[in-house]
């Protein structure tokens, strides 16, 4: 912990490796990098690979929804003999893989991959700090971010499969292997993986919070912040307050697993034999999962919301619309985050005034959602916008939110709830919000901070491509699951083929499947594009996008330090973007205010 | 083979692309082009999209919305179903209208407003009265979702009448099994270490707990019994962990008749262990039309959900808890059949189903499980039969001479599988379903 000393003096990072305590090695480079730069690119990449297997599953459970019990040889390669015999998935093995691609997309790629590679990126050279409050800490956090992953992909390989019970892991569905072989083996693999991902999500949220209360460079008020940085700020706070309820019911979960316990198992009789466990209450595990879950959809949303204020105001030429409110939104959100988790648990036989008091709690938020979508269109507004591929994602974000969000005031409304809770309107409604926004904020961020993680280029005609394909396919894939769900389909069924009510719509799923294909294809093209790039994409100068912000001060090959002089003082904000009076389109948060220049 | 193929097709595939970029790169550095500079031409390209997106993408919401807006579920078949569905339009009409203005301000813009580099952009950090309104308008608007929505919910979840009729829905992996109170009118209690293959809801009676001490004894002596071989040591160790099982679980059952007789000392004919031995155990569900039902909801095992789309009510099956939901159908299964939107969606399955070569399809009201239960989730399903409260009245008087206890169909061990009953009086109490219980 040491090591985060060198933060503090301006004057070693000038020198070359010479002045450095130590020479840096291959290990202390590339694998136990204390570098809050280098630990990013490692959650991303880590993130990445993430991705692909998530996807993959999709694709195998889509194929299954779109052609129910036929067989194909894509299946039968990822799955082999055992779980796709002739290809055909196993109804245990399709369970399965709607909880790993649940559980890798919410917390690998859009929890672990996203703030994990922005807060790290930017949360230092957005501030003006040499680097993380503590680097080691950092560290671990990444690396128990990666054993975490090995652990879960290994679950896939045990015998009984990997953890089967939904993404949200319900006891006692996921606390009794009789009940489904996943929470065998699995399931417990599951737990471990989930415990050292809540540490390392801690790690990294509490470094987080510190480094941007404690290690602003001169001038950088905290009403200076860019708005990425108070956006990973509410998120590492919410994951601080959030994160170890959800470990504390992982624990109890683990003891009613193993040790006899019973805080989730009651009158349960199973397989033939009555259980012994009395007393317990599957709804106590669901008051505390979501307790970590709500808020867990803002720790993923949140990240992306920053990263595309920053981004449209950045393009869009133009500062962003009502700073303050967007702060004042996102403090709002992060609040009301921790008092809604109820509303998806209206029909477990919750207290009925309870429900009408998260029903209340959760509309509320549409409130300061509904001001940060018009601050973006207002943005948008009289701007003069340069259509770079992180810009196209930023306002792919702000559609896909305003589709998702919508549809969140039907299912936040308890009495419409019933109707609609658990069908794939749900399905369609937290893919839309939550997933496309925040893999659009994430792919947004990686095209915008690409030349600055990795001092190149990416190719911007392939960008085009894979923004277009990806957005309509986003809507081609996610919309038709609206109406499926509103016919009262049920989400994790294997097939409809036992219920005739739903004949006339399920060939909706071969669009959503054909869409969801192509949609893949296109992550192709993006994967090709950034490791290319990473190798040989050109060269990037050092502020491509004419940006404001402090990180487009630092040098374009990265240095322990980041600033090779001392760390600049801010003097303005980060959105003085087309200020009358000034030449250029941009003023950066170095450049002193002129004597007359009022802030903003 | 095909593995090898695909691989090769995947490889190649990616070499193409590879190739493709290249050559596009090597133009553009000859023009001297540096990837961060977006072109005009690039700018216009995306501005156009931008303005052609809204038109694909309303579009295709506007095909979705004629293609199968009919064939969503029809007209609601209870009281609540019809409040839900009004306030459902009446939510519909405001998010749809919002959807559309956002989207098309937001793409309009985007599109117009498209980098100039002779121009800049119109410097507006905030418009504190500009904000103040669109704060207020959508707290005023959601205001109104809120009270509306909270008014039908009370409706809802209010609690049901006297004069309800009681029923009771029991889970299990994967199936369903109801539970009517008989002649006395009143659900007996049950506890789930009751449960055996006579007694599938555990359902509480002097002698159904007297049959299971009994058949716990019986276990008991075989396994000593068993005891007298030679054995390996884990075997031995097995057996002596299951007598100590057995012994715990008896335990409980003297328990569970002391509190019962207590409580038929306390409260004398009230006490619902009185009640259980002329309850009806069924695998057929009815309700009677326009009348209030109040559905008592369990579970055995793990977490189900009882979901009857067509009635718009829907209620978790947690183990160790009775929930429950009311419901007042107001349309019954044969006036459903004869509905001209229910008779066309028939028609239109039925002839998807003959294409495939499948059987025919006849309306029900079908009650599923909607909580991820398992392997067969996906086909755990009972239909609903909605008659009128003569019709209703009629199976349950001939459903209450089978009753849990008492008569000798009753105990005979049937395993059915209902998927596709129709309504009539004639399909009757199998006293075999699969159950537990708790709850007086």
């Amino acid at each position: 912990m040491g090591a985060h000393a060198h933060a503090a003096d301006a004057g070693h990072a000038a020198g070359h490796h010479a002045h450095h305590h130590h020479e840096e090695s291959f290990i202390s480079k590339w694998v136990f990098s204390q570098d809050h730069k280098m630990i990013g690119k490692q959650f991303l990449v880590t993130a990445i690979v993430m991705a692909w297997v998530a996807v993959i599953m999709s694709l195998i459970f889509r194929l299954q929804l779109a052609w129910p019990n036929e067989g194909f040889a894509f299946t039968n390669f990822f799955l082999g003999d055992k779980w796709a015999p002739g290809g055909v998935l196993d109804s245990n093995m399709y369970l399965a893989l709607v909880t790993i691609h649940g559980t890798i997309m919410v917390f690998f790629v859009l929890t672990g991959g996203l703030s994990g590679t922005f807060a790290n990126l930017l949360i230092p050279l957005q501030v003006g700090a040499r680097d993380m409050a503590s680097g080691f800490i950092n560290m671990l956090s990444y690396w128990f971010f990666f054993l975490s992953s090995v652990v879960m992909l290994a679950s896939l390989f045990v015998e009984g499969g990997p953890a089967s019970a939904g993404w949200t892991i319900y006891p006692p569905l996921s606390a009794l292997p009789k009940a489904i072989p996943g929470s065998g083996t699995g399931m417990t693999l599951w737990l471990v993986s989930m415990t050292l991902f809540i540490a390392s999500s801690l790690m990294g949220g509490l470094n987080y919070v510190v480094t941007i209360l404690n290690l602003r460079t001169k001038g950088m008020k905290m009403t200076r912040l860019p708005l990425t940085i108070w956006a990973l700020f509410l998120t590492a706070v919410l994951g601080i307050l959030s994160f170890p309820v959800l470990l504390s019911a992982a624990l109890l979960l683990l003891l009613d697993r193993t040790i006899g316990t019973s805080f989730y198992l009651s009158d349960i009789h199973l397989a033939g034999e009555a259980l012994e466990q009395t007393g317990g209450s599957p709804i106590l595990f669901q008051h505390l999962f979501w307790f970590l879950g709500h808020p867990e959809v803002y720790i993923v949303l949140l990240p992306a919301l920053g990263i595309t204020s920053e981004i449209i105001s950045t393009n869009a030429r133009k500062p962003i619309f009502g700073y303050r409110a967007m702060i004042g939104s996102i403090l709002a959100i992060g609040f009301l985050s921790f008092i809604v988790w109820g509303h998806h648990m209206f029909v477990t036989g919750m207290n009925p005034f309870l429900g009408s008091v998260f029903v209340a709690t959760t509309l509320l938020i549409a409130i300061p959602s509904a001001v940060k979508v018009f601050n973006y269109i207002t943005t948008l507004w009289r701007g003069n916008i340069v259509f770079t591929p992180g810009m196209l994602f930023s306002i792919g974000l702000v559609a896909t939110f305003i589709a998702g969000g919508l549809t969140g005031i039907i299912l936040a409304d308890s009495a419409l709830d019933i109707a609609v809770h658990d069908t794939y309107f749900v399905v369609a409604h937290f893919h839309i919000v939550m997933g496309m926004s925040a893999i659009f904020g994430m792919f947004a961020g990686i095209y915008h901070w690409f030349p600055k993680m990795y001092g190149k280029m990416m190719n911007t005609k392939l960008g085009y491509a894979h923004f277009w394909i990806t957005f309509i396919c986003a809507f081609g894939v996610f919309f038709p699951m609206h109406f499926i769900g509103l016919a009262g389909a049920p989400r994790r069924y294997y097939n409809y083929t036992e219920f005739p009510m739903f004949d006339s719509v399920v060939d909706l799923n071969i669009v959503v499947t054909i869409f969801a294909i192509v949609g893949a294809l296109a992550q192709v093209i993006f994967t090709y594009n950034f490791f290319y790039s990473v190798f040989r994409g050109p060269k990037a100068v050092q502020n491509p996008w004419k940006s404001n912000t402090l990180e487009w001060t630092t040098p374009v090959e990265h240095i322990h330090g980041n600033w090779p002089g001392p760390i600049p003082t801010v003097h303005r904000w980060p959105y003085d973007y087309s200020k009358p009076g000034k030449q250029e389109d941009w003023v950066s948060q170095i450049t002193p205010l002129d004597h007359d220049e009022e802030e903003h | 083979m095909t593995k090898l193929l695909i691989l090769i097709v995947v490889v190649l595939g990616i070499l193409a692309v590879a190739q493709l970029a290249r050559v596009y790169e090597l133009t553009s550095k000859l023009r001297g082009k540096r990837e961060e500079d977006i072109t005009p031409a690039d700018n216009r390209m995306n501005a156009m999209l931008m303005w052609l997106f809204p038109f694909a993408y309303f579009g295709f919401f506007l095909w979705l919305v004629l293609a199968y807006g009919d064939k969503m579920l029809p007209v609601a078949a209870s009281t609540q179903g019809a409040d839900t569905d009004a306030l459902l339009d009446f939510n519909w009409w405001i998010l749809i209208s919002v959807f559309i203005i956002t989207n098309a301000l937001l793409f309009f813009y985007a599109g117009k407003y498209v980098y100039d580099k002779n121009r800049k952009a119109f410097w507006q950090p905030h418009n504190n009265k500009l904000e103040l309104a669109w704060t207020i308008a959508p707290a005023i608007v959601l205001f109104v979702i809120i009270i509306y929505g909270l008014t039908t919910w009370q409706h809802i979840t209010a609690p049901a009448g006297p004069d309800a009729v009681h029923v009771e829905l029991y889970a299990k992996q994967f199936d369903w099994t109801a539970r009517y109170p008989g002649q006395d009118g009143m659900l007996g209690a049950t506890d789930y270490r009751l449960i055996n293959g006579e007694n599938p809801l555990g359902i509480v009676t002097e002698k159904a707990l007297a049959a299971r001490l009994a058949e716990i004894e019986k276990e008991k002596a075989e396994a000593m019994a068993s005891l007298d071989q030679v054995l390996p040591e884990s075997k031995v160790a097995e057996i002596e962990h299951r007598i100590e099982y057995l012994d715990r679980m008896a335990a409980r059952l003297v328990n569970l008749r002391m509190v019962m007789e207590q409580d038929i000392k306390t409260n004398g004919d009230a006490s619902a262990y009185l009640h259980g031995a002329d309850d009806v155990v069924t695998k057929d569900f009815h309700l009677p039309v326009n009348k209030e039902s109040n559905i008592l909801i369990r579970s055995r095992d793990i977490i189900h959900s009882a979901f009857i789309p067509h009635l718009r009510i829907q209620m978790n099956a947690v183990p160790g808890m009775t929930t429950s939901m009311k419901v007042v159908p107001t349309i019954t299964t044969d006036s459903m059949r004869t509905i001209p939107e229910v008779m066309r969606q028939v028609e239109e399955i039925n002839a998807l189903r003959q294409k495939q070569g499948k059987e025919a399809y006849v309306f029900d009201f079908i009650l599923l499980c909607n909580k991820i239960c398992g392997a067969s989730h996906y086909n755990m399903q009972m239909p609903l039969i909605v008659t009128s409260a003569a019709e209703f009245d009629a199976w349950v008087a001939e459903a209450n001479k089978k009753p849990f206890e008492g008569s000798a169909e009753a105990a005979a061990p049937t395993t059915t599988d209902s998927t596709n009953t129709s309504a009539g009086a004639d399909s009757m109490a199998v006293a075999m379903a699969n159950g537990q219980p708790t709850n007086p």
